[in-house]
């Protein structure tokens, strides 16, 4: 399929019709959206047997560029919307898929993002039943924005929330700290940097699978996106009212990642992740998910990176590996390179 | 401020405008290295070189000698400790 | 990293403190007020709080942070300065990351940007240079901001800018000089500092000499320091035996780095470009002489002052802002009236709060730890 999107792919008429049939329809494969109603029809049955409670959470991405290393905007909506549901326990199980286009995007490039979308749902175990397509006029939009909701179930007696952290409880991350930020930071190639960094978006609803296995009583769960695990680790202790301490060289940082984040005076830890979360379990539990962890592919690397004590409360303390100790608190704004 | 840190040279890129590659940790950039070639230090005996990089430029090229032997000096300094301590210990007793 | 990790070794660091807890009882000091010490760059004091440093020495020691971070000590009328050029529809503003989100009187570079206006971040002069190249129907200015570390690379790259005939760069120069305000931090009649750590990465461009009269005129220890968390220890446990052995003198700990005679290609650019002005102004410190530089007239069609209008208004700092004290060590920041009430990282009035580096921000963002202890010790 050649050519660009023009306003009569949005018209509602013969080319809107081709579009969803060709490029959407097909390229997701699956029943419930082939059926073409105005509406996905999910049987309850079916959710139930999974738990006793819905999830249900929605995200917007737009990203320039659309195709950056290691990944795309594609399989980033559909990885975002499916660990926004994963780190509350729900097993993800149907997505829906609204875009804004604008007009002369390449088809191919829309053809690329839709092929991500469907490998990225299929590993995550997720189905795109509806959708939505809008065409905006040039310069209306920037390229491609994609907007998922999902829906998810949590099994009877999960219950992970943020202001469940204890004091002995035990801090887990899945892996490397920071890949996404980096990989990211030049991808428009302002700072003319030659970096070897991938993006880490990965789906993580396999991996809390097996770790709800392991341990079905995970006190707090949460994938850290923008603000890094810096932002996640604060937010439960804000909901917690503990402190949660961290022994810097617990923090797995790949020697890349740490590169430019020395060129451009970043920290790590502010760093947005795109498959990486943060777990918070009891003293006991922690070996039994850590093993669970390692076992799967999302969480190969592991490791427990800190504590929760009580006091001071509601902070964020790192142990650094020279044998001090500071606060890390929420960013001001943005994390801007800190160079002259 | 004045943010700087340590990469090393692995290829020249441009002879004229005085243009390198450095590496810092597999992370890779163009510098210009003005500051660091003179007769007795032609651009091509940076390739290899260890330089203090700032802005784009490399601004120094960093003594090994003189890193070791800070380094020495604080080993030096450990190890001092480590016998005082090892004294005190042995007269803790009595 | 090499020559990054060997810096940060934390036995080597206990070696360090201990070392400094056995000299300074052997101190002669004629109050019992703590030694202060000022790290005068901001990047000294980014580490200090980044490793937790203050918490890991005695409470005999205090440390001052200085004023050595050129985005804090930039007057919100440059800022504005920044802003109306930014906003000329035939200019792509660039920068340094680090001055995106300084307050000027109406609103920051990064406001100017979502408003429009062409405001793109680098990493060098040289990437600025680039886009005039790349685009020769738009006026690039490259905002020229720094001490003398990052005056050779502007320099060099106006002369690159020359060579090649590109005629649509030009450099809004704000570099400012250390020496002359650590002059005046030292002439100011409330200062009481013992010692100094000298900036590491400014003496590797101007060499050890122009630091000898703080030894010499003003009977102070000063240390070329290094950016490292052992650099710093070591540092500050050279400065502590200068005094402990009634010695004062300029000593060079970031030798690995610091040629004691400095970086001649550098100088001989930066000459070239570069002239003394009369004064420049500082954020929290007022109008310090021959503190900053301007283009010399030969290079004046490379000078974004020259070249487009500026509005160049002066714009007094707050009133209740206590930067100065601060700066000289008079106070220490929580001890600012407004500190973490009017004045914070969101909604900065004064200098220090300013960017991470600056003292007002690091204590607020990192250390409040340090604070509670300080708090405690002294109460
Ligand atoms: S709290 Fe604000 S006004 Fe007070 S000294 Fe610090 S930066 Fe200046």
């Amino acid at each position: 399929m050649n050519g660009t999107i023009t306003l009569a792919h949005g018209a509602g008429g013969r080319a809107m019709r081709e579009l969803i049939d060709t490029l959407f329809v097909g390229g997701y494969g699956n029943d419930l959206l082939a059926a073409l109603e105005d509406q996905a029809r999910l049987e309850l049955d079916a959710l139930v047997a999974h738990g006793d409670r819905l999830a249900f959470t929605t995200d917007s991405y737009v990203v320039d560029p659309l195709f950056f290393p290691g990944g795309d905007i594609g399989k980033l909506a559909i990885t975002g919307t499916v660990n926004d549901l994963a780190v509350g326990g729900a097993r993800p199980l149907f997505l829906s898929c609204g875009m804004i286009l604008e007009e002369g995007l390449p088809l191919d490039t829309l053809r690329r993002v839709v092929a991500s979308m469907k490998a990225t749902a299929d590993e995550a175990g997720v189905q795109i039943v509806t959708g939505d397509t809008k065409i905006v006029h040039r310069g209306a939009a920037d390229k491609l924005f994609i907007n998922t909701a999902g829906i998810g179930v949590i099994p009877a007696g999960v219950d992970i929330r943020a202001a469940r952290a204890r004091p002995g409880d035990r801090i887990l991350i899945n892996g490397w700290v920071g890949d996404h930020g980096a990989a990211i930071v030049d991808a428009r190639g302002e700072l003319a940097l030659d970096n070897p960094v991938e993006t880490d978006c990965q789906p993580l609803s396999g991996l809390v699978e097996a770790m709800l296995a392991a341990c079905p009583d995970i006190h707090c769960l949460r994938d850290a996106t923008r603000g890094g695990i810096a932002g996640v680790l604060n937010e439960f202790a804000t909901a917690s009212g503990c402190a949660l301490h961290i022994e810097e060289t617990a923090v797995p940082i790949r020697d890349t990642v740490r590169g430019v984040c020395e060129i451009l005076g970043l920290d790590p830890l502010y760093l947005a992740n795109e498959g990486k979360l943060v777990a918070i379990v009891a003293p006991e539990d922690a070996e039994p998910v850590l093993e669970a962890m390692r076992a799967h592919p999302a969480g190969r690397d592991a490791v427990i990176i800190g504590e929760v004590t009580e006091s001071p409360t509601g902070s964020v303390i790192l142990h650094t590996g020279f044998g001090g100790e500071r606060i890390v608190d929420l960013l001001v704004g943005e994390q801007l390179p800190r160079i002259c | 401020m004045c943010l700087g840190i340590p990469g090393q040279i692995v290829e020249i890129v441009d002879h004229e405008n005085l243009l390198a590659r450095v590496d810092v940790a597999g992370v890779r950039r163009e510098i210009n290295i003005a500051c660091i070639v003179d007769d007795a230090h032609p651009p091509e005996a940076c390739v290899g070189d260890w330089v203090l990089m700032h802005v784009g430029f490399a601004m120094s090229r960093i003594d090994e000698a003189e890193a070791r032997k800070t380094l020495a000096l604080l080993d030096q300094l450990g190890e001092v400790e480590a016998e005082l301590a090892t004294m005190r210990a042995s007269e803790a007793p009595t | 990293m090499k020559f990054v990790d060997e810096f940060r070794d934390p036995n080597k660091a206990r070696a360090l403190i201990r070392e400094i807890e056995t000299l300074l009882p052997q101190i002669p000091r004629a109050d019992e007020r703590p030694l202060q010490i000022m790290e005068f760059c901001g990047g000294h004091t980014h580490t200090i709080f980044r490793y937790g440093l203050e918490q890991m020495l005695p409470g005999a020691i205090e440390l001052v942070h200085g004023p050595g971070c050129p985005v804090c000590v930039l007057p919100m009328g440059r800022v504005d300065d920044c802003v109306a050029l930014a906003e000329r529809p035939e200019v792509i503003f660039t920068t340094f990351g680090d001055a995106m989100r300084v307050p000027g009187s109406k609103k920051s570079l990064l406001q100017a940007k979502a408003e429009g206006a062409d405001v793109r971040m680098v990493y060098s002069p040289l990437d600025a240079l680039a886009l005039a190249r790349a685009n020769p129907d738009r006026e690039v200015i490259f905002f020229a901001l720094g001490f003398e570390t990052t005056m050779p690379s502007t320099a060099l790259t106006v002369l690159a800018a020359e060579r090649e005939g590109i005629d649509n760069f030009s450099l809004f120069c704000n570099h400012i000089t250390t020496v002359p305000t650590i002059k005046a931090i030292l002439d100011s009649p409330d200062m009481q500092i013992d010692a100094f750590l000298a900036p590491g990465h400014v003496s590797m461009v101007v060499g050890e000499a122009p630091f000898r009269f703080v030894a010499e005129d003003y009977g102070k220890p000063i240390v070329i320091t290094g950016f490292e968390p052992l650099d710093i220890l070591q540092s500050l446990w050279m400065v502590i035996r200068q005094l402990a052995e009634g010695r004062c003198e300029v000593e060079n700990q970031y030798r690995r780095i610091v040629p004691p005679e400095g970086n001649s290609a550098g100088l001989e650019a930066v000459a070239k470009v570069f002239e003394l002005r009369e004064f420049f102004e500082w954020r929290g410190l007022g109008s310090i002489d021959h503190s900053g530089v301007r283009m010399r007239e030969e290079y004046a069609r490379f000078d974004a002052e020259r070249k487009f209008p500026v509005p160049s208004l002066k714009i007094a700092d707050p009133r209740s802002c206590q930067c100065g004290e601060v700066l000289k060590g008079v106070i220490r920041p929580w001890e600012c009236k407004v500190y973490g009430r009017q004045c914070t990282p969101q909604t900065p009035m004064g200098a220090l709060m300013v960017s991470s580096e600056g003292a007002c921000a690091a204590y607020y963002q990192h250390g409040r730890l340090a604070v509670e202890a300080q708090r405690g010790q002294a109460g």
